[in-house]
């Protein structure tokens, strides 16, 4: 195949230029800067800064508050990545199947998607409102009182499902699309190959789908990471106090609530050598077990 | 190995379109037969309820002494080939072919026996740990056949097999896949819009047309006496000629003059006739002026006109031809007489 060039070097470096500068703007200075912080122990009230060198990191590591909202974050990531694209994987397929008003049943199931993580979170105050939220009436009549931002784990349990159900349509999407991508005489093939549904699902379906589903799994654990900020916030209403919180809402906390910039620098720096290596783990040892058509 | 039949199986879908008309057949056990037609004359709808991928909306569907109507796919006993391969993209050649059978609680060394057979009797050999986009698509062709033939099923059905293939490599499969049915002996239906394909591997050829069959024969009789004049201006290429003609007397009048006998008929007909049916004769009753000459090098078609029809002939390619007024004659017994309205053979 013929591969097209530039003549001149300049032209590509300036169709380049706008993408390269907001990279450049928002990502590599703020690390920077991050970085530089890290080993600095700020002054909160902004009357400079003292070279600790890597105390902000040991502090980190002997913290135990620190490793409790890690050892949350983990599995926060965990459960939210896994239930959401199974959950949406699991729609996918059913409304594959879905002929009559097939168009109507997929806008409802993608609503969700234009709804913003704080506005999901929003919602869920409202449907675990202490006094009147409906959800809180149902786990009632089930014999427990949920105490959202009081009991721990009832906040928890709050988080993971708003954030589920905000992921879901996303993942559906995508889900739905790949399916319909799998050639129809594939599946025919598939059907008069193997009686069984399940089994044709995990051995035909399911290996065409994972690419998708590799995409997929990358935008959800960034997404449980990071873009859940908005829902912890409005869970915990502002006020962490003893609630569980992820790595991201502590840097906030830490840094903008605490002043400690160092600290939370330190803790920005340490979440992008995680983000680092979970991305090479992941295209060095998932990836290579997936096909591409 | 198995004899199918259908008694009146029809397809009506939600909307109400009727794509097969009540239809009944019946396939003699280790048969070839070609369902042929133009597209979305129902035959590929008719395959696809003998598989079971679409559901029967009347009628009874036997493979075997089994009444299938029913039965899922998997359970009836059948292979298919489809006109894109359907190959599993994510498996080797070697799980592609091995999948069904795994699915059948197949003991392994038996399937690797079977895969071993298949693939030796298709060429296959140095391919089976390749995976389907990394073989040509004579290659996935066969794939899609060995997958078809390591099930041992009762019954083979083709869906347009060799319409992605190129003309040279499509000859030659055609040929291989007669070769390998006439060889395991399994009854197998055949789905294909081309004529020539029709003819050449069938042991019966069915004509349909608008969701009903017009014809059901062997290629010769296909060939020779078409049933209606729908059969007989698609089977054959260049297509008969049909003229429109008198009958009087107890001959076949085209203008003035006789064309062929008859006994029985009447008034207007449609007369057919293949185009090598039309001999050039300086003594012959009719005169056609050509006016294209086609040189295909084993032969010629001439295309002319005869009073206001259009006209075909086809001559050896020793007999000296040129433009411009050509006397003809037909060769005796040779031409078809079909009813001029209901275009029904007389």
């Amino acid at each position: 195949m013929k591969r097209a060039g530039f003549t001149t070097t300049w032209l590509p470096i300036l169709l380049l230029l706008p993408q390269l500068s907001i990279i450049a703007i928002f990502f590599y200075w703020p690390a920077a800067h991050a970085l530089h912080s890290s080993f600095y122990l700020q002054d909160p009230f902004g009357f400079g800064s003292t070279f600790v060198g890597l105390d902000n990191y040991s502090d980190l590591l002997g913290n135990t508050e620190y490793r409790r909202i890690a050892w949350f974050t983990v599995i926060f990531t965990v459960l939210v990545t896994f239930l959401s694209l199974s959950l949406a994987l699991l729609l996918a397929v059913k409304a594959d199947k879905v002929i009559r008003g097939a168009r109507s049943y997929r806008t409802l199931l993608m609503w969700v998607y234009a709804v913003a993580p704080p506005v999901a979170g929003f919602i869920g105050l409202i449907m675990f409102n202490q006094s009147w939220g409906p959800l809180t009436r149902l786990i009632e009549s089930f014999g427990h009182e949920f105490l959202l931002g009081v009991n721990y784990n009832d906040t928890a349990f709050a988080m993971v499902l708003v954030s589920v159900w905000k992921q879901v349509p996303v993942n559906f999407i995508f889900f739905l699309s790949g399916l319909q991508s799998i050639p129809k005489s594939v599946r025919e093939a598939a059907l008069i190959d193997n009686p069984s549904a399940s089994g044709r699902f995990w051995d035909v379906i399911f290996p065409l789908l994972a690419p998708t589903g590799f995409f997929l799994l990358i935008i959800n654990i960034t997404y449980a990471l990071f873009d859940t900020f908005g829902v912890v916030d409005t869970l915990v209403k502002g006020e962490p106090g003893n609630n569980p919180m992820t790595l991201v809402y502590k840097v906030y906390v830490d840094g903008f609530r605490g002043n400690d910039l160092g600290g939370s620098s330190a803790q920005s720096v340490v979440l992008m050598v995680l983000v680092l290596a979970l991305t090479v783990f992941q295209f060095r040892l998932v990836e290579r077990r997936i096909h591409y058509t | 190995m198995a004899q199918v039949s259908l008694n009146n199986i029809r397809k009506v879908y939600p909307n109400g379109v009727e794509a097969v008309t009540p239809s009944s057949f019946h396939i003699q056990d280790g048969e070839f037969v070609v369902l042929v037609g133009p597209s979305g004359c129902g035959k590929s709808t008719l395959l696809r309820m003998i598989a079971g991928l679409e559901d029967i909306t009347d009628g009874t569907l036997k493979i075997g002494e089994r009444e299938v109507n029913d039965t899922d796919p998997a359970h009836r006993d059948i292979a298919m080939v489809f006109q894109n391969y359907a190959l599993y993209p994510h498996m080797t050649v070697r799980k592609n072919i091995a999948y069904g059978l795994k699915n059948r609680k197949t003991p392994a060394d038996e399937i690797a026996r079977k895969v071993a057979e298949a693939s030796a009797l298709l060429n296959l050999d140095e391919y089976l740990d390749r995976k389907p986009s990394q073989l040509s698509g004579g290659q996935r062709q066969r794939v899609a056949m060995g997958r078809a033939i390591v099930r041992d099923p009762a019954l083979f059905l083709f869906d347009e097999p060799l319409s992605n293939l190129d003309a040279k490599l499509r000859n030659q499969m055609r040929i291989e896949i007669k070769a390998l049915q006439r060889r395991l002996g399994v009854t197998s239906i055949y789905v294909t819009h081309d004529q020539v394909e029709a003819m050449t591997m069938a042991d019966r050829i069915i004509v349909m047309n608008a969701g009903k069959i017009e014809q059901i024969g062997t290629p010769e009789e296909v060939y020779h006496r078409p049933a209606s004049t729908f059969v007989a201006s698609f089977m054959g290429a260049p297509p008969m000629n049909l003229l429109s003609a008198q009958a009087r007397d107890g001959s076949v009048h085209y203008g003035d003059t006789v064309v062929t006998g008859c006994n029985g008929t009447e008034g207007q007909v449609t007369l057919g006739i293949r185009p090598e049916d039309i001999l050039p004769d300086d003594n012959g009753p009719l005169a056609i002026h050509v006016d294209i000459i086609e040189e295909l090098g084993a032969h010629r078609l001439l295309h002319g006109s005869i009073g206001d029809d259009r006209l075909t002939m086809h001559v050896g390619k020793d007999t000296p031809v040129s433009t411009g007024p050509v006397s003809v004659s037909v060769k005796p017994g040779a031409a078809s007489l079909f009813h001029h309205q209901t275009g029904q053979r007389l």
